[in-house]
């Protein structure tokens, strides 16, 4: 079956994303406020041929844990989107 | 052969390292990623500096999933020397053979310039030819040179004297000013458990002849040509 998966790679807390605090730095110059914290990360979609949605999940994970993110600095989550 | 020289599409600094180990008198080949195989009689394989794969995904992530870093990682489980320069130092990160993460530098700009390096230990065959607290002076041009651990992985660095190289004023004080990506600990270079793994993100390959302003960098090749001829 057809599965559509999106994993969501963020940084881990405590690791620095120069990249989140740019992106807050320039709404503030556009005069939103509030703004107290701004976080950037990757979105991957995947368009899998599997078994069952199960062993897409599965799949998926093991695609995120040995290349999509980097356990060091990063961290994710997996969503299965409507086909 | 005594040294391979990798090359992956977007390596660019294959060649400067080439002059750099022929100045040391190591012998080397360039070896292309889809190679499966290290020619017989490796001693040392150098990671080049450059963008490989476009930087996509992360620095180094592609190119450290690529054939031909499985039989560099056999030849580190040999105890074989491995040398990752700059994308060099990211790619072996990304390949687990080095501990930590090479961040986007935390100004986010580009930082293409001479930095000042305090060699921080001379007990591995990379720095043996400098003292402690030597100075050199190096170029250095990343994106991504920010270097994060996390605490158990600094302590464990910094309790087994594994901390090559940090970035330092040109009287070799080591101040925030000079630790201009961020690195944790103004961490410019680093070992592996056996120190016969070395990455760092500054070139010292680009500072090996007074042509290119200075031979402060030739002291590594030196030592590493030591180290083969003793092997």
């Amino acid at each position: 079956m057809k599965v559509k998966l999106r994993v969501t790679v963020m940084k881990k807390p405590g690791v620095l994303d120069p990249e989140g605090k740019a992106i807050g730095r320039a709404l503030a110059h556009l005069g939103f406020a509030g703004v107290e914290e701004v976080r950037a990360g990757k979105v991957i979609e995947l368009d899998l041929d599997a078994e069952s949605e199960a062993a897409a999940e599965a799949a998926a994970r093991e695609m995120a844990e040995r290349l999509l993110a980097n356990g060091v600095i990063e961290r994710f989550r997996i969503e299965r989107l409507a086909a | 052969m005594q040294a391979v020289i990798l090359l992956f599409p977007g390596t660019n600094r294959e060649r400067d390292m080439a002059q750099a180990l022929s100045r040391a008198g190591i012998r080397h080949r360039i070896l292309f990623h889809s190679e499966s195989a290290l020619p017989a009689g490796t001693d040392l394989v150098v990671l080049p500096g450059g963008f490989s794969y476009g930087d996509y995904l992360r620095c180094g992530a592609i190119a450290a999933r690529s054939p031909v870093m499985e039989a560099v990682r056999a030849h580190a489980a040999r105890g074989g020397f491995v040398l990752g320069v700059c994308n060099g130092f990211q790619i072996l990160t990304e390949a687990g053979l080095l501990p930590g993460a090479l961040l986007r530098n935390a100004t986010l700009r580009f930082l293409s310039m001479d930095c000042h390096l305090r060699v921080e230990t001379s007990d591995s065959p990379f720095t043996r030819r400098w003292t402690r607290g030597a100075v050199l002076r190096a170029p250095m041009a990343h994106g991504d040179g920010n270097y994060f651990c996390d605490d158990a992985t600094l302590a464990a660095l910094q309790a087994e004297d594994r901390i090559a190289f940090r970035y330092a004023t040109a009287e070799g004080e080591v101040t925030a000013a000079a630790n201009r990506n961020g690195s944790r600990d103004a961490i410019a270079g680093i070992l592996s458990e056996n120190r016969r793994i070395l990455g760092l993100m500054p070139h010292p390959e680009d500072m090996t002849d007074p042509l290119q302003g200075g031979t402060d960098g030739l002291p590594l090749f030196l030592a590493i040509a030591d180290a083969l001829a003793a092997a």
